[in-house]
């Protein structure tokens, strides 16, 4: 099961090496990691998703992310109610068959369409954990060219 | 001031009394400020033995130890003493020289990048680009060292940083929003283990190391008698309840007694307190104290359900915890444990901690180990290497006090008793300090020897040599064919060496000569190395085979 964690860090160098070491040295992958400063510019938050098959893997990468010294606080956002994002630029081949499905997509999903040239469109999708999946199925069938992603941001409600 | 003046007088403030150490071109402003300074240097031969003699100052007295080196080459010898630090919680803080700031990256001579190769073999490890962080970073390296879950600290200190000027105001104290170790047990845990307790009819205490770095020993002794619960120490926390107390079981695990494994396999409440439920202890875990219930008491919370899935976890200092249990406990509510005390005193009777005691002619390491205990009145301070040695000296000497026995549990660092018993010795001037090694893992610090020549620290080296890398060739006797493979031992002659650097050293090598050999050595007001030659092939027994289940032990049965 995917599972998205949240640490709230001192704004130091080196932490990020620590919890990513943290992670490397345990054979724990990282699915995503995204990292920025919150309103308090001493604070970072690092949102991290993690595959865990069984709990007690969970609750160890939480109690040692905890046991980091730089670590203020630990979010596990499992089984709370909470929004997410993630931010995906995608370039797609531009012909007149992608264009339509395209053009259909952006009704149904959070898809914008921020450049366009002869050759490719550039789209800028912003899903949710829900809808992700479904939508890359869609364009991966249209042939994706190139996509980039910011990894996973969460707040809780 | 300048920044290696504001080091040493941080240290000065912080109540550092000796640094073990190893001079280079990055920490000479250091070194120049400690020439006058109120702080005793001891130059190691090798700055994994600095590391190692502060593990053992610190072990021995619970104070923080101190080591310092320069960059790159003398950085990566302290790793091993770190690592060894870390494993068994030991506070040390390691002060690095490093490159200018400059250079820092670029491949300097004598470079390497000291906080990412500490960075998982530390509790904390600090980078000083600044000297105006100086003397706060000291201070919070002292503090992260001490408490909570104690462990070596890193502080890297460019030389460009320790000539740079600032103004010295060392800090009152230290608060962090992100590192606040939970002391006191939550109320209601320990409701509900007192619970499990009352209601157990076979409960065993395992102590680890916790008890010896919360100095909980008084308070163990008080609980287990009180709710009259016998008490395995592991190897970290031998000397935390004392061996010759009738409720003692000795140690659990690959070379425990029968008595405790058994007890620990039968029981229905297993207490755990300070310590882990290392692979060595628990052997193969679905076999593990099968029927019992657990309760975890351990001031770090990824020690619980790491390993064992715990019923009653209980997060605090172990001192503080015992304490909340004497307090609450009531003993009209325990069930009757003499059928339980009658079962662990048949165990005890039937299966006792023994060895062959024929008469080959040969000197047996036990017996040597024996004739120490009783010439010492169990009262000297053990340091041990690691390997057969270890687990005899764990074994056949009887650990009543705490901060008694030094030893590499955790990393298992061959090479780490002899430097760790002189920094013990630095600290504990007046207690006798023996080293038992054996003739393999001498060799690893061996030039420790200039060390206790230098300062004359009367440190007692006793080699128990049986020719072999010994605990590898007992593996190899009893699950490879006796195929001894890189374990036969060609050996200088011990005493030579020893007379070499100018230490005292005989050789024993007859039964009837061990009883006069060890008040030789003990009475001897120098330092002395002696080489026993024990039986090569003498086995550490009971063993549980890696893996197996701890009541399936091979030796000791009989």
């Amino acid at each position: 099961m995917r599972h998205t964690v949240q640490a709230l860090v001192e704004n130091r160098f080196g932490v990020l090496a620590r919890v990513a070491s943290l992670f490397s040295a345990r054979g724990y992958n990282i699915e995503s990691l995204a990292v920025g400063e919150t309103q308090d510019s001493t604070i970072s938050c690092m949102t991290i998703v993690v595959e865990a098959e069984d709990e007690r893997v969970l609750e160890q990468i939480k109690k040692q992310l905890h046991k980091l010294i730089d670590v203020i606080t630990v979010i596990d956002f499992t089984r709370r109610d909470y929004i997410d994002r993630d931010l995906i630029l995608i370039k797609i081949l531009n012909n007149g068959e992608n264009k339509k499905v395209i053009e259909k997509l952006v009704k149904k999903f959070p898809i914008k369409i921020i450049d366009q040239t002869k050759e490719d469109f550039l789209l800028e999708i912003c899903p949710d954990r829900h809808q992700e999946d479904e939508i890359l199925k869609e364009l991966k069938s249209l042939g994706i060219k190139e996509l980039v992603r910011t990894g996973r941001i969460a707040i809780g409600k | 001031m300048k920044g290696a003046k504001i080091l040493i007088e941080s240290l000065i403030r912080e109540g550092v009394e000796v640094i073990f150490g190893y001079p280079g071109g990055t920490v000479i402003p250091i070194f120049d400020c400690l020439y006058d300074a109120p702080i005793k240097f001891i130059l190691t031969r090798h700055e994994q033995a600095a590391a190692h003699a502060a593990d053992g100052y610190a072990r021995s007295t619970g104070k923080v130890g101190v080591c310092l080196s320069t960059s790159g080459p003398g950085a990566t010898n302290l790793t091993t003493g770190i690592a060894t630090a870390y494993m068994d919680s030991v506070p040390i803080i390691a002060i690095t020289g490093q490159v200018k700031t400059s250079l820092i990256g670029n491949d300097a001579f004598q470079e390497a990048d000291v906080t990412g190769i500490t960075r998982s073999i530390s509790k904390y490890n600090y980078l000083v680009k600044d000297v105006k962080d100086l003397a706060y970073t000291v201070k919070e390296a002292f503090y992260l060292a001490n408490t909570g879950r104690p462990g070596p600290i890193v502080i890297d200190l460019p030389v460009d940083v320790q000539i740079q000027e600032a103004d010295f105001n060392y800090p009152d104290k230290i608060e962090m929003r992100s590192y606040n170790p939970t002391c006191y047990g939550h109320p209601g845990q320990i409701k509900k283990a007192l619970k499990l307790i009352y209601d157990s009819k076979k409960p065993v205490i395992i102590a680890g190391g916790g008890i010896l770095i919360s100095e909980a020993h008084n308070e163990l002794l008080k609980f287990a008698e009180k709710a009259k619960i016998p008490v395995s120490t592991t190897l970290m926390g031998l000397g935390g309840f004392p061996s010759t107390n009738n409720l003692a079981l000795g140690m659990p695990g690959m070379h425990g007694t029968v008595y405790a494994n058994m007890a620990i396999t039968e029981s229905d409440l297993l207490i755990s307190i300070g310590s882990r439920f290392d692979d060595r202890v628990t052997g193969k875990l679905d076999a593990f104290a099968p029927e019992a219930k657990i309760i975890h008491i351990d001031i770090d919370p990824t020690s619980i359900s790491k390993n064992i899935k715990v019923d009653v976890p209980i997060v605090g200092d172990a001192k503080n915890i015992l304490g909340q249990l004497i307090e609450e406990i009531k003993e009209s509510k325990l069930s009757d444990l003499s059928k339980w005390h009658k079962k662990v005193k048949d165990w005890k009777k039937k299966h006792p901690l023994t060895y062959n005691k024929n008469n080959s002619g040969k000197i047996k390491p036990q017996h040597v180990i024996e004739e120490i205990y009783n010439q010492t009145k169990g009262k000297a301070i053990i340091v041990t290497e690691v390997g057969q040695n270890q687990m005899w000296a764990s074994q056949f000497y009887k650990y009543d006090y705490p901060r008694q026995f030094l030893s590499s549990g955790g990393l298992g660092t061959m090479g780490y008793g002899f430097p760790a018993a002189i920094g013990a010795k630095i600290a504990n001037p007046k207690k006798e300090v023996i080293v038992i090694a054996g003739d393999g893992s001498i060799q690893m610090n061996i030039q420790e020897l200039a060390t206790v020549n230098t300062y004359n620290v009367k440190v007692k080296i006793i080699i128990l040599n049986n020719g072999y890398l010994g605990m590898v060739r007992q593996w190899q006797e009893l699950f490879y064919n006796r195929r001894y493979s890189g374990t036969p031992l060609k050996n200088p002659d011990f005493v030579k060496v020893a007379q070499g650097y100018g230490v005292k050293g005989l050789r024993v090598k007859k039964v009837s000569e061990v009883k006069a050999a060890v008040k030789e050595i003990l009475s001897a007001k120098t330092p002395v190395l002696a080489d026993f030659l024990i039986e090569p092939e003498e086995n550490v027994f009971p063993m549980v085979p890696a893996g197996e289940a701890i009541n399936r032990m091979i030796g000791g049965m009989a």
